[in-house]
């Protein structure tokens, strides 16, 4: 599992990476209202904006990790988006991610290098 | 940040794990460990209790008849009238008919005592003592203020004094809570019943943990503060009412008596009374609505307004706008043209570059619960 600096996960899933936020993320954003996820089968390009969330407190734009195809998205977040708050790491996942370049993991942190840049 | 003033109450909001926030200059908590969501939720089912010692706490000393007219010419409402005990909403108004503050006003007798905003307090002080002349405008620093609200919020003060229960909405005594005199008035901004409790600030702090420790009551954040007062279609000044609004654009031509319209014993003689006047008679141009977003994302200040879908020109603005907890649904206020002011007009907002359509709403979103 890999993680970026905008505090997202990156979990692979056979030829596909799962994306989601962190706990420690979700703890900043407080309760989450709101979610609108891109449609499965968009191609989308490292840093596009495809995931917005809304919190009690603001709005923030998820970006593309990696350039690829959304092939799926989790629809259950749209009726009740507190499961990211709830589960980050688990119920509460956005999409999955087709890599163009699986190699664009690599720019990734580890865990431990995570944990760093958050303490 | 190192000029934030801290209130008397810092120190427990700290021990209770507040998230702390500047707001008008003062660190206040934002939220606790609930989290702003579970928290205005329990206000609506329990009780709340509100740090609000930000807000401004002023006497108005005098002759009381030449102090309460004084008053209302600063204001375009019946101060005259108020009978002792009693409290009631006003509004400073400038030269062009805009809101310079809202507040709170209560006959005490031989003083008024008003509660202001604390982003305005310092010019609400200096244009109040430049514009009655006579009236010794006094300001309290040494009491916090307290907030219980709830439907739990009558029961829990009447544990450390039962003569609250007497009290009805707006009504306003002197009650004893923890050895100290407290300035004690039936009120709130959340839209349920309540208290407001003025404390000397030494016993602020027992109060408030004498308080807390009743059956149900939580301590809550101003985020919670926000999200209930705006699902109770109450104005948050600098956002939904400010320079350049007026009273009757506003939709509070509620807190002006007939006394000081056209054709009332005392009507006019307030700052910008052509303008009030004029549109209390002929209708303003645009109006502060409730709006109900159709979709579930919340649509916040700023978010620009169009008539449809397809139209090119903004015809007005979101003022306020949050997730409603108690709703379960996104909720705003905003001003529309008077033409699509009437509830159930669908417009059309432009959020992140897509329109989406919001239905004009009746406020409040949430009925008030008030002990009339």
């Amino acid at each position: 599992m890999k993680f970026t600096e905008e505090h997202e996960w990156l979990r692979p899933e056979g030829d596909e990476i799962v994306v989601g936020i962190t706990e420690h993320a979700a703890e900043q954003l407080g309760d989450i209202v709101f979610v609108e996820l891109p449609e499965a089968g968009t191609e989308v390009s490292k840093d596009d904006e495809c995931v917005v969330i809304e919190s009690v407190k603001a709005a923030s734009d998820i970006l593309a990790p990696l350039d690829g195809e959304i092939t799926e998205v989790n629809e259950a977040l749209v009726n009740d988006p507190g499961k990211v708050g709830e589960d980050p790491l688990g119920d509460g996942w956005f999409f999955k991610i087709k890599p163009a370049d699986p190699s664009q993991m690599d720019d990734y942190m580890t865990e431990a290098e995570y944990q760093d840049m958050i303490s | 940040m190192s000029d934030l003033i801290s209130l008397p109450l810092n120190d427990l909001h700290v021990e209770l794990g507040a998230k702390m926030v500047p707001f008008a200059g003062y660190s206040m908590p934002v939220q606790y460990a609930a989290g702003v969501m579970k928290e205005h939720l329990h206000t609506r089912a329990a009780a709340g209790l509100f740090d609000v010692s930000h807000m401004g706490q002023v006497l108005l000393k005098g002759d009381p008849r030449a102090v309460a007219l004084a008053f209302e010419a600063l204001m375009p409402v019946d101060v005259l009238g108020l009978p002792e005990g009693r409290q009631r909403y006003g509004l400073l108004t400038n030269d062009q008919g805009g809101i310079r503050d809202d507040l709170m006003f209560a006959n005490r007798g031989d003083h008024l005592y008003v509660v202001v905003n604390a982003a305005c307090k310092a010019d609400d002080i200096a244009h109040m003592g430049a514009g009655m002349p006579g009236v010794e405008v006094i300001e309290v620093t040494d009491r916090a203020l307290l907030a219980l609200q709830g439907p739990g919020a009558e029961a829990a003060l009447a544990a450390l004094n039962p003569a609250v229960t007497e009290m009805r909405f707006m009504d306003v005594r002197d009650v004893e809570l923890c050895g100290a005199t407290c300035w004690v008035s039936r009120s709130g901004y959340t839209g349920e019943d309540g208290f407001e409790i003025s404390v000397p600030e030494e016993a602020a702090e027992d109060l408030a943990r004498a308080l807390l420790a009743q059956d149900g009551v939580l301590p809550i954040g101003l985020g919670a503060r926000d999200s209930l007062r705006l699902e109770a279609g109450l104005c948050l000044y600098g956002h939904d009412i400010d320079m350049d609004t007026s009273p009757v654009e506003a939709a509070l031509t509620w807190a002006i008596q007939k006394v000081r319209r056209t054709g009332g014993d005392r009507a006019g003689g307030f700052p910008g009374a052509d303008r009030i006047l004029r549109e209390l008679a002929e209708g303003p141009a645009r109006k502060r609505v409730g709006l109900a977003p159709q979709g579930r994302a919340p649509m916040r200040e700023g978010v620009a307004l169009f008539a449809d879908d397809a139209a090119a020109d903004q015809i007005g603005t979101i003022t306020s706008g949050a997730f409603g907890p108690t709703v379960q649904a996104p909720v705003s206020m905003g001003y529309v043209p008077i033409d699509m002011a009437a509830p159930g007009t669908i417009i059309s907002a432009e959020l992140r570059g897509k329109r989406a359509p919001v239905t004009v709403a009746t406020l409040p979103f949430t009925p008030a619960n008030f002990k009339r």
